[in-house]
């Protein structure tokens, strides 16, 4: 059914560092390759070498400015499900093909079932669903379940792919329902928070904002070609002379 | 979002058809209709052929029609799978009373049961369309109060005008449907400009702040993921410049609400046939309008993720 389970036994999800992510995209492609083999291939794209290549993702990264009174500066943001506890896209759907595990709250999409009338991906706020066109079905991350429980893979490689791949250990895989997780704990030391929290949706993926401003430098760059502090002797007198 | 034609002429055909059902089922089940085979085989004709169409053009829309029986499965949590289930429901007594009104020609008993219970069938079914599209947090000119009592009033509205222009047709128009048609297309009218005003006020509480988790300052789109349009962008990134939908609002005022008014104001002087010409002109020019009304439900309505792409 496509009601929601009551109570999970976990949360797993993701911690997203906003503050070291460096927008390599290596967590996209890592997805994908994957993904294209796992659990919802394939990832289909259409026309891949052509003017309009599209195809189907599971994880994108946005590069955005945030300017703010202390400073700009650049922030890549990586995209992807956010496995919300109460999520709309699981509610709507006419078919139980979309479903949230009672035991890990991993929200999936079951292709034998899914009609693709899109409704789900309507449903959701943050884009996080993407139409296969070649199949007719909904895809969407999978928390890579085809990882996480592999015994056939070495316990340290049992994490999505787009957390194996990271260099810069910007993203992080654990249970967000347990208190005590490493990954829990890191979100409180860093005040991470919701996207979207008047949606209602009560994502299970947390981003962690970027660290605040230094006040070491100076807030306000000093225009160019002059010094920040009035200079004395004769580079002074060069410089009262020049100005005038 | 996206103005599928599909699901555009899905909405205004159902709309349409199961507002004339309604109307047929209670109106001809009490006797106010006369029993006319004609008249009949039309009536139910149109109302069950556009409501038949529209859901025919709503499985086209899907990515695997052929699993579409699977959608009647899901009605505890998921408007669209109660849609499906009063859709087809509907047909039972709509069947029953097609049957016993226009081939049996009676209009009491069973049949007037049949024709409430169809009545009662087509009012949930519009109901459960208008909630599909309420529902939806993350497109905010949808999921206003406004949204439900437009699709009742519409299929109200272009029901009552289709069922003036067939009892025109036919020679036995009366004042009072053709005064409720009238009134319903002022009703739609009214409806639509309050509810384009709130839509042009709506201040959503959502950002670009509140979609990445970046407080305070401005958050600007500096560059996409990918270099090539998506899935997302084609289908809930649909943008129409400002200029057009001022002229659409116009066209859709004047095709779906002006122009039908006049003919129906037309239609109480004029003498038969002139007065049934006249009603069925403002039947077409309404529907003509109303798929106007819904292209722009759809192209206007705003959906939270391009805020991610600074849309």
């Amino acid at each position: 059914m496509t009601c929601l389970p009551a109570h999970t036994d976990k949360k797993l999800g993701l911690v997203i560092d906003l503050d070291t992510c460096v927008g390599c995209q290596a967590c996209v492609t890592a997805c994908k390759e994957w993904n294209t083999g796992g659990h919802m291939a394939p990832l289909t794209d259409i026309d891949p070498y052509g003017g309009n290549a599209d195809g189907v993702w599971f994880n994108r990264v946005h590069s955005y400015e945030h300017m703010t009174e202390m400073g700009g500066r650049t922030v890549n943001f990586p995209r992807s499900c956010l496995h919300c506890e109460t999520p709309a896209c699981v509610t709507v759907c006419p078919t139980g093909a979309s479903y949230k595990r009672a035991s890990d709250g991993i929200v999936l999409v079951d292709e034998d079932k899914c009609i693709g009338c899109k409704l789900c991906s309507w449903a959701c706020p943050y884009g996080a669903r993407e139409f296969d066109t070649d199949v007719g079905v909904m895809k969407k991350c999978t928390l890579c379940v085809d990882r996480i429980y592999n015994d056939n893979l070495a316990e340290e490689d049992r994490v999505p792919a787009c957390v194996a791949a990271c260099p810069t250990s910007a993203r992080h895989f654990g249970d967000l329902g347990d208190p005590a997780s490493a990954i829990s704990q890191l979100v409180a030391e860093r005040g991470g928070v919701d996207l979207m929290p008047e949606m209602g949706y009560k994502p299970t993926n947390k981003y962690l904002p970027p660290r605040a401003h230094t006040t070491r430098a100076a807030s306000v760059p000093a225009p160019a070609l002059e010094a920040v502090r009035a200079e004395g002797g004769f580079l002074g007198w060069v410089d009262r002379m020049l100005s005038n | 979002m996206h103005p599928a034609f599909s699901v555009v002429f899905f909405t205004t055909a159902t709309g349409a058809g199961y507002g004339l059902l309604a109307l047929l089922g209670v109106l001809a089940g009490q006797g106010f209709i006369p029993p006319d085979f004609w008249l009949g085989l039309t009536g139910m004709g149109l109302a069950l052929g556009l409501i038949s169409a529209g859901l025919l053009s709503s499985a086209g829309h899907l990515g695997r029609p052929e699993r579409a029986w699977r959608a009647f499965s899901q009605w505890r949590s998921s408007w669209l799978s109660r849609e499906g289930i009063a859709s087809v429901a509907t047909f039972v007594p709509a069947g029953l009373f097609g049957i016993g009104w226009v081939v049996l020609g009676r209009t009491s008993g069973w049949v007037a049961v049949a024709g409430l219970l169809a009545a009662i069938g087509a009012v949930a079914t519009v109901c459960t369309t208008g909630m599909i599209y309420a529902s939806l947090k993350p497109i905010a000119q949808w999921h206003s109060r406004f949204t439900l009592p437009a699709y009742l009033i519409f299929a109200t509205m272009t029901g009552s005008v289709l069922l003036n222009a067939l009892l025109q047709g036919f020679g036995v128009g009366s004042a009072a449907v053709l005064a409720c048609a009238l009134l319903a297309t002022f009703a739609g009218w009214g409806w639509k400009l309050v509810t384009w005003r709130y839509n042009d006020r709506l201040e959503i509480p959502t950002t670009a702040n509140t979609a990445t988790g970046l407080a305070g300052g401005t958050v600007r789109s500096i560059e996409w993921p990918h270099t090539e349009e998506n899935y997302l962008l084609k289908e809930m990134g649909f943008r129409i410049a400002r200029k057009h939908s001022a002229k659409l609002r116009q066209f859709t005022q004047v095709l779906a609400f002006a122009l039908p008014a006049l003919l129906l104001l037309a239609a109480f002087a004029l003498p038969w046939p002139y007065a049934a010409a006249s009603s069925m002109l403002a039947a077409i020019a309404q529907l003509a309008g109303m798929l106007v009304e819904r292209w722009l439900f759809f192209a206007e309505a705003k959906h939270t993720v391009t805020l991610y792409y600074g849309r």
